[in-house]
């Protein structure tokens, strides 16, 4: 059977429940939410990628690099925050994360 | 099975396994090494497809440098990550339900669906004769040139965001202040000391 849109469809559905099941599973360590994050991103790529390649339409590549990028941004802001935070409360479990009486 | 598939099937197997063990993981330093080795067989797939730009991009953005940031992040915080896997049980039960029910609708979603006419069974070029990188150029750099100065501003914020939360002036650290060195006077760097002979200071 040759290899189709289905089988990568698959792959990033596969990828997507993992995030999801890794958000879930993890909820006190906020650097594998991050990671998890960015696995659900990787999803969408693979996505937006396939589609690209199966449609013969070069603008979803275009765009698996804008969110690319957007992950990038969003992995050094997170991750920064993550320190500032680590410095001023010496935890970074999520529960401790409550000075905002959020 | 061709060779393509067969490496197809390695690639998604090797990037589903890693990607598990990133979030079962008991240690965040090996979730961060499963991460870079799920973006690595991630981009083997994307250029099985052909789309060999964005392969090189997810090797160079995400293993180069996000990954590599986690793991300065991980190494770098003096976390006992043991007390914070506590409770991984108890969300257990609900984590996998609603995981299965995402999963259950996503393959409804992919399986209940014929493809349109537009949509071929084989890897089609968008651009045939020109590369990968050539043909994304000539779409991003011309019809998506706001996006792509967007993306660049969104860039710029995200350093300068993350050197201001970081940055902090600590206490007795000696910096160089040019203002202050020039206007350093001859009355203020040499201080003459009269020393009475035969007592010292």
């Amino acid at each position: 059977m040759a290899i189709g849109l289905p089988h990568y469809l698959t792959v990033a559905a596969i990828l997507f429940t993992l995030g999801t099941l890794g958000i879930f599973l993890n909820r006190k360590n906020v650097i594998v939410i991050l990671m998890s994050v960015e696995l659900i991103l990787l999803a969408v790529n693979i996505n937006l990628v396939a589609f690209s390649v199966f449609l013969g339409n070069i603008v979803g590549q275009v765009f698996a690099l804008f969110v690319l990028t957007v992950a990038a941004a969003e992995a050094a802001i997170g991750l920064a925050i993550l320190v500032v935070f680590y410095r001023n409360r010496g935890s970074i479990a999520v529960e401790d994360i409550n000075t905002m009486k959020g | 099975m061709s060779l393509a598939a067969l490496f197809f099937y390695l690639f998604a197997g090797v990037a589903v396994a890693s990607a598990f063990m990133v979030i079962a993981s008991r240690n965040p330093v090996h979730s961060v090494l499963f991460l870079i080795l799920t973006f690595v067989n991630a981009s083997g797939l994307f250029i099985l497809i052909g789309a060999e730009y964005i392969a090189m991009l997810l090797i160079v953005v995400y293993v180069g440098a996000v990954a590599v940031l986690f793991l300065f992040v991980v190494m770098m915080l003096d976390v006992d990550f043991v007390e914070l896997r506590q409770g991984f049980l108890q969300y257990l039960p609900v984590g996998v339900l609603i995981g299965m029910v995402f999963l259950a609708e996503l393959v409804l979603v992919v399986g209940s669906w014929t493809f349109g006419a537009g949509v071929t069974g084989a890897v089609t070029s968008a651009a045939p004769g020109v590369s990968n990188a050539v043909a994304i150029g000539r779409v991003l750099y011309t019809d998506y040139v706001y996006f792509f100065q967007a993306a660049g501003f969104i860039l710029l914020v995200a350093m300068i965001g993350a050197i201001v939360l970081t940055l902090r002036h600590k206490e007795n650290v000696k910096r160089q202040s040019i203002p202050v060195q020039n206007a350093r006077t001859k009355a203020m760097a040499i201080d003459v000391v009269k020393v009475p002979s035969g007592k010292g200071l």
